[in-house]
């Protein structure tokens, strides 16, 4: 007789509910009409809301932390494409230095990351402002687009290129007319990827942000004050729905654009 | 399309033209000195087995490899140091290589578009390509819609569509199941001839190479060991290892012993010296060691002891039957000569079964075939 295997439900839940609780509660304290953070609750509101789009300071930071998002995510992945369309087509000398060179802003903690570019833009004399956020940004977010777009490329047939060129097309002409085309899905899933994580970050953020801060340098700073906590909770409220959202459009774009499994959503590197 | 886009060079230049060519991956010599000429509007296939450099030469000529010595011409003028895209060569891969972002049509206008063709004409000579690969009514089909074999006409027509001056194929009909193949070999063949453009084909299978091409180059280690037409490479085989490569070969070693007009004879190192005669080619010295290749669908079976109808056989050795294999069309008798020397003789089942049995295992037999069928080989 096979036993009941009653340990492997109990994991499972237990693995959810210490992920998801916690963003569940931050969901249902968002909409608690009441400054203390405890339950029983007080009430259903949506005046925190309200604040939180008439607060002149937080929507400033959020459309700060658009603008270097967009500016970073849109950077890396023109960098990232250049870089794998190099390391997948192209035999130089290298190679594999290159490659570990670049993939290393995936391991060295984004705190030293922001030291480092703390001093580096001090010594040169380089102003913080957004503009070094959004640099900073891009080291970080350029080796998640690099690998997206390099696992796409590898999974292409390479004579497609020698199909077009056989057929008349110059370098350009294929690159315009079969290469993009192709990898268009892992051009999207890699910005989305690099604006997360540009939107996401604090650390790096918090140590070279000049007057203008953003989102969460800011909801940070106004932790300190227990009566913007609630106003805090609306939005990281806000930061989650987005942030899902586009984790959501990734998955639709791995099985319906790039037709891989939803749990392929480690990247492959050959 | 019409016949009359055979290339653009002088009439009397050959298609493609590869003078002295070598080419290196590293230490490894992949074509080592190949020289051909291949004719305006033929067939010409390169065989080999995997890894003997039939690929790399066809994609030097494609313009996708750069040989590292030797010079390539096409319709006589120098390519060499021109790139693929200006090559005007048709190229059709063994995995179809269509844009799967395009529909079948656009595949097809692909060059077209690049040559900016006005959209009518496009519209026209897409149809007409599709329709002369037996695809029509296709056009709107993604290439993930269709199968293997569709797949490969549309790859072919998107070959043809913009009248290359020649057409490289490389192994297009390896993925297809073979009943599929057998059937696409007579139709390329005979589309071939239609348009009257050059085909350069590579495959390994050496059948496939026999059944549609005019002529051939057998290639192994990066080296051309033999061109010629089907029929000569099969009869005439001008080594061992083409011999064994074109078909089925039993190979009876011995040496040179006279020369008889146009004939040769030669002394069999079997257990007892055997002569038998073979058709003499120059270049060959008394006492010199051969090899003497004979097909086995060219040996005759006669059972010792019966009445010996030898008539019109030059040459006969006797042994002893080792083993039967029934294969339907024919039989094949495994009869071993001694000195551990075997051949195979294949005997086509043209009468109704049981009808004729020439030998069981074990039995004395007696091996015939004539000197016009025994190919001497000296490497």
């Amino acid at each position: 007789m096979p036993r009941r295997a009653w340990g492997l439900p109990v994991y499972y839940f237990g693995l959810l509910a210490l992920l998801y609780l916690p963003l569940v509660v931050l969901l249902v304290f968002a909409f608690n009409d009441g400054t203390i953070l405890a339950f029983p609750m007080r009430g259903f509101t949506l005046r925190w809301f309200q604040q939180l789009f008439a607060t002149e300071a937080l929507m400033r930071a959020l459309r700060n932390s658009v603008t270097v998002a967009l500016g970073a995510a849109t950077v890396a992945v023109t960098l990232g494409a250049c870089a794998a369309i190099a390391v997948v087509r192209f035999r130089f000398r290298g190679k594999g230095a290159f490659m570990t060179v670049a993939l290393l802003p995936l391991y060295v903690p984004f705190v030293v990351v922001g030291v480092a570019l703390l001093l580096l833009f001090s010594v040169i004399g380089l102003p913080r402002s957004l503009l070094t956020i959004a640099a900073a940004h891009t080291v970080v977010s350029f080796p998640y687009a690099l690998l997206i777009i390099t696992a796409r490329l590898v999974g292409f047939d390479p004579h497609l290129e020698e199909a077009a060129m056989s057929l008349g097309a110059n370098y350009w002409q294929t690159l315009r007319q079969v290469i993009l085309p192709l990898i268009a899905p892992a051009l999207l899933a890699a910005w989305l990827t690099a604006f997360t994580v540009s939107f996401d970050e604090f650390a790096i953020a918090n140590l070279l942000a000049g007057a203008e801060p953003t989102l969460p340098v800011y909801l940070y700073s106004q932790l300190r004050m227990s009566a913007r906590l609630p106003l805090v909770i609306a939005m990281a409220g806000l930061v989650i729905v987005l942030t899902l959202s586009i984790f959501f459009t990734l998955v639709w774009l791995r099985r319906f654009v790039f037709r891989l499994p939803a749990a392929a959503t480690a990247v492959r590197v050959r | 399309m019409s016949g009359s886009a055979t290339g653009t060079g002088t009439a009397a230049a050959p298609a493609v033209e590869l003078a002295a060519v070598s080419k290196q991956f590293g230490d490894h010599v992949a074509v080592d000195r190949v020289a051909l000429e291949i004719r305006n509007g033929e067939f010409f296939s390169l065989l080999g087995p995997s890894g003997c450099g039939k690929t790399t030469t066809l994609r030097m000529i494609a313009g996708f490899e750069t040989p590292n010595e030797g010079r390539i011409r096409l319709g006589g003028e120098d390519v060499t140091d021109r790139p693929a895209h200006l090559r005007r060569v048709g190229m059709v891969f063994q995995n179809y290589a269509l844009f799967p972002h395009l529909s079948v049509a656009d595949n097809v206008a692909f060059a077209l578009r690049l040559q900016r063709v006005d959209t009518p004409a496009i519209a026209r000579r897409v149809a007409a390509a599709l329709d002369m690969v037996r695809l029509p009514g296709l056009d709107a089909r993604s290439p993930s819609q269709l199968s293997g074999g569709q797949q490969q006409r549309v790859a072919l027509a998107r070959a043809l569509v913009f009248r290359p001056t020649v057409v490289l194929l490389d192994e297009p009909l390896g993925a297809l199941d073979q009943k599929l193949r057998k059937a696409m070999q007579l139709e390329l063949k005979a589309l071939q001839q239609q348009v009257g453009l050059t085909f350069v084909y590579v495959t390994h299978d050496q059948e496939e190479a026999l059944t549609m091409s005019d002529r051939i180059a057998v290639m192994d280690g990066g080296r051309v060991l033999q061109v010629a037409d089907p029929q000569t490479l099969y009869e005439r085989p001008a080594s061992r290892f083409v011999a064994d490569f074109i078909g089925v070969s039993n190979f009876l070693a011995g040496s040179v012993r006279e020369r008889t007009g146009g004939l040769v004879t030669i002394a069999l190192r079997l257990e007892r010296e055997r002569l038998v005669r073979a058709t003499w080619r120059d270049g060959l010295a008394t006492g010199q060691a051969v090899t003497t290749a004979v097909r086995p669908e060219r040996m005759r079976l006669v059972p010792l002891g019966a009445p010996a109808p030898q008539v019109g056989s030059d040459n006969a050795v006797e042994g002893t039957v080792r083993d039967i294999v029934y294969t339907g069309s024919d039989t094949q008798y495994f009869v071993d000569l001694g000195a551990s020397t075997t051949v195979m003789v294949r005997v086509p089942n043209d009468h109704a079964p049981g009808g004729r049995v020439l030998a069981a295992r074990g039995d004395p037999v007696c091996v015939c075939w004539d000197a016009g069928s025994t190919a001497v080989l000296v490497a």
